[in-house]
Order: structure tokens, then C-alpha cells, then sequence
């Protein structure tokens, strides 16, 4: 159940908009079912009432749609974020990827996003409904005459069961209350990782990113890959694949692109969340920002504006390459 | 000498300032370093993009290495500075993915390092044919 | 119509894979599914649909059409293809099935597309009918009935049996090296089937979709529709919608220089990619809205306009689950279908 209910981020949306402080609002849409929300932008107040919505299945990140709406016109655009999407948000602002002078950042507390899959592999499949009741979502489907209760806390997105921080980076306003930075395990997989053999990591790696079906969604939903033109669509670059043609060319893939957003990836999730394979994808950029962390000190990208990223800068102290290994088996 | 013997296929990236001019030195000098390593002159270290590194691991190298001004010596400032961390990471990030450690490596060769450029090619040469072929960053379709 | 315990099925899959290359869902992680060859001790998935359809198949995501090798001023062209050995594709659900007939359309009409033709010969479908559709599923929008597919052969499963019928001369020829690990019954089990999948057909969220107000006459009536704006503006422009898709057949086909020759292949392409079609004049879809509307109107109205009204969408559900963004083609079809004038 989330702090902050859907009819007081309506009320606010509609006041914004009806006082001229913005003229167009990103938020969630309703779909079909429960679950299946779209990131959409209302213009007017009749929409927000009848189809605006905030429950579990808001998982999407609205900051990377900053940079191409706020292009569109000379208005203000009202944008509801989560703690977590605050980061990319500073992180695009930093580099100066959109105006900040169009946008009005409403903060909203986050509990943690559902995962569906993780649902409909305790509730079943066929669901017609998911409402939420406490800190319980209660399934209905077609296969069974009384609802299912699932605990809400254990079908969270990967990214929310190691959530980073409750505290928002930036808003112009905040609803609700502002929550603390936290200590989260999200290192302990990459960790675990680290400790295999390189035959067991190589066999691991191998496995997960065979499954890749280069639709590119991890790429194109990352907040930090807003290139005009990226790489892997670039005839021009020798790079460019419609479709991975071997395991040569998965990882090349996911290697390049985990590097391109290394110093600048907020840890957001959003690669692992919308991945059709449930490929770990958040394994990779945490790799980096581990090593980031331990070679050049703690660094969050996004935790505020302007901040020089790892890979933008040095020291003359730097660990060396061949040093990196030492003290790992 | 055994026909068949495995040579590995090492791609060196030197830096134009330093590295190359201390490739150039080692030959001056006739030291000898195996012919199988094969140079590509880059303006800086810093001019190696990754994908570099990986395309040549996909083009049948066995080992790539980067060769670049001492730290303090870029003739570009501060070039190599950002090698330095780029490579750190991305070699990290290729031991992570279970590719061996031991066929990447970036060293520091200055242009009267004649001598450690050979001896570098040497060592890095049999740290590499010891591995054997590279299989695990390999592209089947450039094997034939 | 034939029968063999489910117990047996491993000895039944044994049999088949004696003679043919055996692929099957196969349980992955968290879930899903996804097509493996079978080998003993293979075990039949009991999840409703695999992630990627078997239209990889016939048309694998990439596949190697030629080579070339130069020498001096001379190129040789090196026809790299081996003719296709048998293969079997088990338990296929009936929208997949489905997919195969529009598929046909495509690569079978002339010219035909000999790849495709040579696999879709030495291939044997053995479809699997639904008995636990999903709320995403719309097989019958497109009058195909989930519960009683096509294919070579039909199978249905129940909780202790597995029931067989022959559909087409392939079938039969697979069902007669069955024929002593099979017996003889009667139709009452899979009717009773038939009919308890056909009522939760009923209760689907998506049960009264209908897809009348399409059609291959209807491109003026959609093309300009005020709609696409509002169900473009969110998409990311991946291709996850059509990769795992069934029915989409565009691809593209690329040069690869191994340093030593040429490959040439083919590959999947997604008309929601930037780089779709584009000539040397550049991209004719210029924005997401146009690549969007393009994929949409070719299920909808483009293909039927060139095959007989035959949609080329088969309600598989598969974009409905997986899309970033949840924006799909049933969403698509209740904002325009019949609202595309206002």
C-alpha cells in the first residue's frame, strides 16, 4: 500500500493545472488490468479524474521522458517522481539534457514496487483484478472463486527489494513525508558473484545473456542512455546489429553499453525491470559502481546536481590497472 | 622448432608519443619480441575506446594490450590519466564476466623504454599462449 | 483420436526424437518458458506460452543466407546452406499455430522464399491445447479456438493423460511410429476439455474484443487518426513488442566482414527501430508516432488488405505481457476502433 493515496496526487495534478502552473501532467494510465500501466501525458482535468493512477504497478521512471517533452513547448510540465527516479532526474540535469525551467518535480513517497511475475507465480495466471489492502494485494482470477492476499513485501521489483534511499534528490514539492538514504544489500549478488570461479562467472554470464533477444528496451528506458544517436544504431560506427548474430555480440552488447553509462547509471533498475528475459542487468552497472565506489570513493550519481562523474575525472593517485585484481582470487 | 606450435595473436595499442617511439627504440636495438604481437598506433592511450579492445578479441586476438606515456608524461596533459580509469573498470568489468584477467593489460612505456617494450611483449606473450586460444570473447564467423 | 498416460510421455518423446530433432517448452527461471531440443529426461513446460514464439522455427532471429570470398579481383559466392534435417516442434499453442499460416503467406507466396520454404517442409508441428488461458490471451478475437488447435497433430493434456489426433498426412506418419505407445479411446474426455476451456474463455478480461471495425479497406478511415499521438507518446521505440511476436516477418539483411570474407545474413528488423527501412534518402518513418502507427496499421489493416481480410495478429498475448511500457495492440484497437473520427 503506498503512503500517499492516488486521489491526493489527482487533486494536486488538477490544481496545478487549473492554476496555470503547468499545462500538461506526466503521470500513470490505466490499462486494462491491474497492472499494465502506461506512462502517459494529461492535458486536461476530466482525463487525470477518469484515468490517472497510482498503485504497485508504477514502476516507470518519467525522468528520461523529461528530455523529449520538455522540447515540445514553451509550457510547464508537472512530472510526479519517486525517490529513486529523482537521481536519473539530477543525473540528466547534470548533464544538461533538459530544461529545468519547464519541468515542476512533484516528490511522492515510494513502498516499493510490485513485480507481476513474482505475483502471478504465487497468485496464477488469468487475474482479473489486484487491489491493494494494507500491506497485502489481494488477486482475483478466473480460476479461483475467493480472492488470493499476497504480502506486498514479497513480490517487490528487484530494484525496491534492495531499494538505495526513501529520501527524494530534487522536487520543487514534496507530498507526504521525506524518508532516509538507506543501507541496502544491493552489492551482496555482485558480491556473490565475485567470490565464483571465472569458469562458474563465465558459465553464469554466458547463461543469463544467451536469453537476450536485443530488443535494445534496457537501453532504451535507461535514463542515462539519452544519446541522439546511440552506437548500436549507427551504420557508420561498425557496431551496428539489428540482432545480436552470436554470443560474441550479446556481450559486446551489454559490456559496451553497461561502460557507456558507468559513473552516470543511478542504479534506478529500470534495465532489469522491463527486460523481456529477466536478464539481471542490474548485476552489470552494479559491478561498476562497486568498483567505482571502492577504487575512487563512495559516488551516487544523481545525489546532486553538477556533481563530476568518476569517469570525467582523476587523480594522480589511481589505482593501476594491474592492481585491480590484487587481493581477489 | 615445432610447426604447429601455438602462437598467440596479441594486439598492442601504443600511444604515438611514447610507446610506438619505445617499439621504435627496441627495434633500434634489436631486441626481439614476438612477431606475433601486432601494433596499432593511436594519437594517445585515452584514444582506445573499449570497443576497441573488445572488436579486436572478436577479430581473433588472443590478448590486447595498451601502451601509454608514464602517469604525468600525456603529451596531452592528462590523457592517460583517464586510461588509467577507464581500463581499471572495464578490465574488471571483463574478469567479472568470467574472461581471463590475464589476456588484457595496460603498461606504461616510455619512449627511451626500449627495453621494457620488449620485455613486456615477451612476458605478456607467454602470459597469453599459456591461456591458449581466446574462446571466450571469440566470434566463430572470423575463425574460419 | 488416441491416448497415452502422462507417465508415459517421456518414452512417447523418446520415440519421436529417435527419427527427428525434438524441440519443447522447456521450464526457465522465474516462470517462463522457452523452446530446448529435447534429451531424456526433457520435461514438457506446463506454463501457457513461451517468451519467444516458435516462428524462430522457419525464421530464426538471424540466419546466414551466403558467403563470399575474394581473391584479387575474383568473388566466390559460397552457398552455406545444408538442407534442413527433420525436426519436430511439440506442444504449440493454437494462436502459434496460427502464426505459421501467416507466415506462409509471406515467405510461400512468389517469390518464395526458399529458407523458409525447406524448413516449414521438414518441420512436423504437434500443437498443444490451452486448458489455462491468461487474461492477456484474445485468441478468439481472431476466431481461433485455443482449445482445439491445428498443426500436424493436436495433443491435450489432462491431469494424468496426454490425448493425440492427427490433423494432416505429416501427422499421421508421426502418429504411426506411435501407434504401440499410443492406444485407441474416445472422443467424451477432450470434449469435456473443450468445453471447460471454452467457459473460462468467457470470464477473460479480453473475452468481447472484437476486431470488426478493421480491416483492409480501413487504411483512410485510420491512417490519420487523432489517437496515435496519445498511444505513441510513451513508447520507448524498442523492439521487444516485436520480438516477441509471432506473426511480425520483417527483416533486414546485412553484410558482416570477418576480416577474411563476407557473411552475408538476415535478421529480424522492428518497425519501431529509428534505423527501419532507412535509404539513403534517410528514415521514411520520421518519428516514434509514425514507426508506432506503421506497426499497428500492418497488423490491422495492411496485411488483411493483401490476404483476403485475414488479420495478421493472433491474440497471443505476448506483447500484452512483456512491453516496457504496457501499450499494446489491444489497447491500440479500443481507443481507435471505432472512435477514430472524433
Amino acid at each position: 500500500m503506498q503512503k500517499v493515496m492516488r486521489d491526493v496526487l489527482v487533486e494536486k495534478a488538477v490544481s496545478l493545472l487549473s492554476d496555470g502552473t503547468v499545462d500538461r501532467v506526466l503521470g500513470w494510465k490505466r490499462g486494462e488490468f491491474s497492472y499494465d500501466i502506461t506512462p502517459a501525458v494529461f492535458e486536461s482535468a476530466d482525463k487525470i479524474r477518469d484515468d490517472f493512477v497510482w498503485n504497485e504497478f508504477c514502476g516507470a521512471n518519467f525522468s528520461k521522458y523529461l528530455v523529449a517533452q520538455t522540447k515540445k513547448t514553451e509550457g510547464k510540465l508537472l512530472v510526479f517522481l519517486k525517490p529513486c527516479d529523482t537521481y536519473s532526474f539530477n543525473q540528466l540535469l547534470t548533464e544538461h539534457r533538459f530544461d529545468r525551467e519547464k519541468v515542476y518535480a512533484v516528490g511522492i513517497p515510494c513502498e516499493g514496487m510490485a513485480d507481476i511475475a513474482k505475483l502471478k507465480a504465487i497468485a496464477g495466471d488469468g487475474i482479473s483484478s489486484v487491489e491493494s489492502d494494507g500491506g497485502k494485494l489481494c488477486v482475483t482470477t478466473v480460476y479461483e472463486d475467493a480472492p488470493v492476499a499476497v504480502d506486498a513485501g514479497e513480490v517487490l521489483l528487484e530494484r525496491c527489494v534492495n531499494c538505495k534511499s526513501k529520501k527524494h534528490a530534487a522536487y520543487d514539492e514534496l507530498i507526504g513525508e521525506e524518508g532516509e538514504v538507506l543501507e541496502s544489500g544491493r552489492f551482496d549478488e555482485v558480491e556473490k558473484l565475485e567470490k565464483m570461479t571465472a569458469d562458474e562467472r563465465f558459465a553464469f554470464w554466458q547463461n543469463e545473456l544467451s536469453r537476450c533477444i536485443r530488443c535494445n528496451a534496457c537501453r532504451d528506458v535507461c535514463p542515462a542512455c539519452t544519446c541522439e544517436k546511440c552506437v548500436f544504431n549507427n551504420p557508420a560506427s561498425g557496431a551496428e546489429n539489428k540482432a545480436a548474430a552470436n554470443s560474441f555480440e550479446e556481450k559486446m552488447f551489454h559490456i559496451i553499453r553497461a561502460f557507456h553509462v558507468a559513473g552516470r547509471c543511478t542504479d534506478c533498475g529500470e534495465c532489469s525491470r522491463v527486460c523481456p528475459q529477466r536478464i539481471p542487468l542490474h548485476l552489470l552497472n552494479r559491478k561498476f559502481i562497486k568498483d567505482i565506489d571502492s577504487f575512487y570513493g563512495e559516488y551516487q550519481a544523481g545525489a546532486e546536481v553538477g556533481s563530476r562523474a568518476p569517469l570525467v575525472s582523476y587523480t594522480k593517485e589511481d589505482i593501476e590497472p594491474s592492481e585491480v585484481f590484487d587481493g581477489r582470487e | 622448432m615445432q610447426m604447429n606450435e601455438y602462437k598467440p595473436l596479441i594486439v598492442a595499442f601504443c600511444c604515438n608519443w611514447c610507446s610506438y617511439a619505445g617499439a621504435d627504440l627496441a627495434g633500434n636495438n634489436r631486441l626481439s619480441y614476438p612477431a606475433d604481437v601486432k601494433i596499432i598506433r593511436v594519437p594517445c592511450s585515452c584514444r582506445v575506446n573499449p570497443m576497441f579492445i573488445l572488436r579486436a578479441f572478436q577479430r581473433g586476438a588472443d590478448g590486447v594490450i595498451i601502451c601509454g606515456c608514464h602517469p604525468g608524461d600525456c603529451h596531452y596533459t592528462s590523457g592517460n590519466y583517464y586510461t588509467r580509469r577507464r581500463m581499471a573498470l572495464l578490465f574488471s568489468m571483463l574478469d567479472y564476466l568470467g574472461i581471463e584477467r590475464e589476456r588484457t593489460r595496460v603498461e606504461w612505456v616510455s619512449a627511451a623504454e626500449g627495453a621494457k617494450f620488449a620485455a613486456t611483449m615477451n612476458d605478456f606473450a607467454e602470459k597469453v599462449a599459456a591461456l591458449g586460444e581466446n574462446k571466450r570473447l571469440e566470434d566463430l564467423r572470423c575463425k574460419k | 483420436m488416441r491416448k497415452c498416460s502422462l507417465e508415459s510421455m517421456n518414452t512417447v518423446l523418446a520415440e519421436i526424437a529417435k527419427t527427428a530433432a525434438l524441440y519443447l517448452p522447456v521450464d526457465e527461471k522465474e516462470g517462463r518458458a522457452a523452446y530446448k531440443k529435447w534429451s531424456e529426461g526433457t520435461g514438457w513446460s506446463k506454463q501457457l506460452n513461451t517468451v519467444r514464439s516458435p516462428k524462430d522455427f522457419f525464421f530464426p532471429q538471424v540466419e546466414n543466407l551466403m558467403e563470399f570470398k575474394t581473391e584479387g579481383k575474383n568473388i566466390e559466392i559460397i552457398d552455406t546452406r545444408s538442407e534442413s534435417e527433420d525436426f519436430v516442434v511439440f506442444g504449440v499453442r493454437a494462436c502459434d499455430v496460427k502464426s505459421f499460416e501467416i507466415l506462409d503467406r509471406v515467405f510461400l507466396s512468389e517469390p518464395v522464399d526458399s529458407y523458409y520454404a525447406s524448413r516449414r517442409a521438414h518441420g512436423v508441428v504437434v500443437a498443444a491445447a490451452c486448458t489455462r488461458p491468461s487474461e492477456t490471451c484474445f485468441c478468439r478475437t481472431f476466431g481461433i479456438d485455443a482449445a482445439d488447435p491445428y498443426g500436424d497433430v493436436a495433443v491435450w493434456r489432462t491431469e494424468d493423460e496426454v490425448f493425440w489426433q492427427e490433423k494432416t498426412e505429416k501427422g499421421a506418419e508421426l502418429m504411426k511410429k506411435l501407434e504401440s505407445l499410443t492406444e485407441e479411446c474416445g472422443v467424451e474426455a477432450v470434449e469435456a476439455l473443450k468445453e471447460k476451456t471454452a467457459k473460462i474463455m468467457d470470464k477473460l478480461p479480453l473475452a468481447g474484443l472484437s476486431a470488426d471495425a478493421f480491416g483492409g479497406d480501413k487504411t483512410e478511415k485510420f491512417f490519420n487518426a487523432p489517437q496515435w499521438k496519445s498511444l505513441s507518446e510513451a513508447c520507448l521505440g524498442c523492439g521487444t513488442c516485436t520480438f516477441v511476436c509471432p506473426t511480425c516477418q520483417c527483416y533486414d539483411i546485412k553484410d558482416f566482414n570477418t576480416g577474411k570474407g563476407v557473411v552475408r545474413f538476415r535478421c529480424w528488423d522492428s518497425c519501431m527501430y529509428s534505423e527501419f527501412t532507412k535509404m539513403s534518402a534517410g528514415q521514411p518513418r520520421l518519428t516514434q508516432l509514425e514507426r508506432f502507427r506503421q506497426r499497428f496499421m500492418h497488423k490491422l489493416v495492411y496485411y488483411p488488405a493483401n490476404n483476403d481480410g485475414m488479420f495478421s495478429c493472433v491474440g497471443c498475448g505476448r506483447c500484452l505481457s512483456r512491453c516496457p511500457i504496457s501499450m499494446n495492440i489491444v489497447k491500440v484497437m479500443k481507443t481507435i476502433g471505432d472512435k477514430a473520427d472524433e
